[in-house]
């Protein structure tokens, strides 16, 4: 009886394996390419001159004032390190994220003297991926003054841009209205020409 | 909180009630029906796996040999997924060339993926090949949620089975129900839910990580890889072992609300479903609605109270110039899902034993993180990992039934059958290693130097870090307070005991169990006997169940994430 079961255990063992382990991901795989091949390479985008300048779906580091900015990252030493996602894990009585948070808060304040209202606490809070491609349009109009006087153009082009990248929710319930950082850069680039950049 | 917020987590629930009964009723057609659905594509598949398997279909098993038959192919899986990770560097489809993984933690991950757990003290990204994925997991993924699916469904007709006075004794085959959980469950809802989640920007290719160069001249390394058949089942199989680091955060595993919400849909779907199944095993389908009610009270009680407490913003950020926290506690969180949906997430992972996250816990708010903490702690049975949750809250059922059995004088019964010393020792052994596991690991991490080395943040949430590992572990959850350092040797050793004795060591109880119920007499119910279809018992057994969780566990709460509610309020740091 024992010795049975032993058989079959290690037959199902082999049977599983080749059927969900290997069978099920290549055939899966070789359907995606062929339906989806984009999305299933991971959203690559170029910009106007053809280049390869990332994927859609995964956040950037934005030094340069003339660029939309994204969330602080936690990913990787020094932060958007597209092979080691994650949050910052700190905890909701951390001295350590108060001090972060402070930090960023100033850099911000001082980097954008012209932004009006009160900062929307995202920017100055790490996401959960520390690749989140997105900020609310809250968020980014917030960062329009800097971007539009980096660039030398009035203040409501570079809004309408941004607001013209808005996604809403999708079935009018699920998720939360923002702009994907990424895009909104490349549609300036596209309408303004490049920025002077930062220096790294 | 949003009325749009409201909306999407009253959708949700909805949405679960509604797919209860077509899944419920598909799966007992799989397990339990004359003629299996499909006889011209899946029944040649599953009659073709037989062969393969030596397995003869008619054959039933004895508690004692399915019990056998789950441990032996589960620990053929365990070393079959330890020697892959180890030995990765030789084998195909490891573009990045990761070399082998190291011993304590090639141990932790296989313990994590044959326990349904999927803790993940590794980063995939810089840890595991894609075969190491494909076949070492994802493949575990697979046969822990048809194990778990297997075991419920043999209490179930432990319960259920009417033999009369012919003596048998058998309670299913474990072979068959493995096949079938596999060839009609997992697999055909999986290959169509892979091909959705790449249409929405999941990955899924094999090529090496991809280098761009970035608008401002910077270079930019992308993880790449066999993502969305990892995910359609990681979701599914409610195992959670994401196949990056960030998990469901990431946005190349789950890029939009929608994936999201289909995501979570996904995690209660199969232990909803179930209930339904164990109605119609049943032949009463109140009994299944009953546990169905008394679960999903619980778990909209955990949604209500993580939602209001996020809603509230940081306390760590609260007073600081210009900031403006109206969207609430956005730290760890992902913009495009914003506050409602990160909130029913976590809960919904910590009541299904899944473990996937799509925000990071341990910044959540003192409550928030508390009742994640709690629903793990409560024995993963508000609606619980694929099967683990059915027959987690089948041995609850018990111990209400008896207690209502105490309380009127008469001997317990549960759907005509006595319940006798033997099943309640065995449902309070299976209710006790538990918080044995939980309380007696955590207190010894908190006092080994080796133990506290790995606490990443101070004060009362380092305490809240320890309780939240074991919790996951031997519930077999698998998220985690990811602060912690899991990837030590203490740690790896510790968590991997901890996830083996929470699947297995209250697996064969379940199994002992269903042996000695199946061949009892059915009596026929009388004026005395105590309804188990009705309101009055679904919130006797949730009581129970909240009773035995909160005597358990408030002394050690109350010193991480009460305290440190507390400390909040007063505006104290660490």
């Amino acid at each position: 009886m024992i010795s049975r079961e032993l058989r079959i255990s290690i037959r199902a063992t082999v049977v599983t394996l080749v059927l969900t382990g290997l069978a099920y991901p290549l055939a899966t795989t070789g359907l995606a390419l062929l339906l989806f091949p984009a999305r299933a390479r991971g959203s690559l985008i170029a910009d106007q001159y053809g280049r390869t300048v990332g994927s859609e779906l995964i956040a950037q580091s934005f030094a340069s004032a003339g660029y939309l900015q994204p969330r602080p990252s936690a990913a990787g030493e020094k932060g958007y390190d597209a092979t080691s996602s994650g949050g910052s894990n700190l905890g909701p009585t951390s001295k350590a994220l108060r001090d972060r948070a402070a930090t960023e808060l100033q850099r911000l304040v001082a980097e954008n003297p012209d932004a009006t209202g009160p900062l929307p606490a995202e920017l100055v809070t790490a996401s959960g991926s520390g690749l989140d491609p997105h900020v609310s349009p809250e968020a980014a109009l917030w960062q329009a003054p800097r971007m539009a006087r980096a660039r030398g153009v009035s203040e409501e082009r570079v809004r309408a841009v941004i607001e013209a990248n808005v996604e809403g929710r999708e079935l009018l319930v699920l998720g939360e209205p923002r702009v994907n950082v990424l895009l909104v850069n490349l549609a300036l680039d596209w309408q303004f020409g490049r920025p002077p950049l930062a220096h790294r | 909180m949003t009325a749009v917020g409201w909306a999407q987590i009253s959708i949700y629930f909805l949405l679960v009630l509604a797919v209860t009964k077509p899944l419920g009723a598909y799966m007992f057609r799989v397990f339990e029906g004359n003629r299996q659905p499909l006889p011209a594509v899946l029944g040649r598949l599953e009659r073709f796996l037989y062969r393969l398997c030596g397995v003869d279909p008619a054959r039933e098993q004895p508690w004692t040999l399915y019990a056998f038959s789950v441990l032996a192919f589960s620990l053929f899986g365990f070393l079959v997924t330890y020697a892959i990770e180890r030995a990765q560097h030789w084998l195909p489809l490891n573009p990045q060339k990761l070399g082998p993984v190291e011993p304590a933690l090639a141990f932790n991950t296989a313990a994590s993926f044959t326990t349904n757990t999927n803790w993940q003290a590794y980063s995939p990204e810089t840890t595991m090949s894609y075969l190491a994925q494909m076949a070492g997991l994802a493949w575990h993924n697979f046969t822990s949620a048809a194990v778990g699916l297997a075991v419920a469904l043999a209490l179930a007709r432990g319960f259920t089975r009417k033999v009369g006075s012919t003596g048998v004794n058998t309670i299913g085959s474990f072979w068959v129900d493995l096949v079938r959980a596999t060839v009609y469950v997992l697999l055909p809802i999986c290959v169509v839910y892979a091909l959705f989640l790449v249409s929405q920007g999941v990955l899924q290719n094999l090529a090496p990580y991809r280098e761009v160069v970035t608008l401002e001249g910077a270079k930019q390394v992308l993880a790449m890889g066999p993502v969305a058949s990892q995910e359609a089942i990681k979701m599914l199989g409610i195992n959670g072992g994401g196949f990056f680091n960030a998990n469901s955060a990431h946005p190349f595993e789950n890029p939009t609300p929608l994936t999201n919400f289909v995501q979570m849909l996904s995690m209660f779907a199969i232990p909803a479903g179930l209930t339904y199944t164990y109605g119609r095993m049943a032949r009463d389908q109140r009994q299944g609605w009953a546990l169905f009610s008394g679960m999903a009270a619980l778990s909209i009680a955990g949604v209500l109270c993580v939602y209001a407490a996020e809603a509230r913003g940081n306390p760590a950020l609260r007073g600081l110039s210009r900031l403006e926290q109206t969207a609430g506690n956005l730290e760890g969180k992902e913009t495009r899902f914003g506050l409602a949906a990160s909130a029913l997430f976590a809960t919904v992972t910590t009541d299904a034993s899944c473990g996937a996250v799509n925000s990071m816990h341990d910044s959540f708010t003192p409550l928030g993180g508390l009742v994640a903490l709690v629903n793990m702690q409560l024995g993963e049975v508000i609606f619980g990992g694929v099967g683990a949750g059915l027959y987690g809250i089948l041995m609850f059922v018990l111990l209400t039934v008896f207690i209502a059995g105490l309380m009127v004088g008469r001997t317990p019964e549960y759907l005509g059958k006595k319940i006798e010393a033997r099943e309640m020792k065995l449902a309070m052994l299976y209710v006790l290693i538990f918080p044995l596991l939980i309380l007696g690991f955590s207190a010894w991490a908190a006092v080994a130097p080796y133990g506290t080395s790995s606490i990443a943040n101070a004060g009362p949430h380092s305490l809240s870090e320890i309780l939240y590992a074991f919790s996951s572990g031997a519930g077999n959850n698998g998220s985690a307070f990811a602060g912690l350092n899991a990837n030590t040797r203490f740690w790896n050793l510790a968590l991997g005991f901890d996830m083996l004795a929470g699947r297995f060591l209250m697996m064969v109880p379940v199994l002992a169990i269903a042996g000695s119920m199946v061949s009892k007499k059915v009596v026929p119910a009388g004026p005395g006997t105590f309804p188990t279809n009705g309101a009055l018992f679904a919130a006797l057994l949730v009581a129970v169940i909240v009773i035995v969780g909160a005597l358990t566990f408030f002394p050690a709460l109350s010193l991480g994430p009460l305290v440190e509610h507390f400390a909040a309020r007063a505006g104290r740091l660490f």
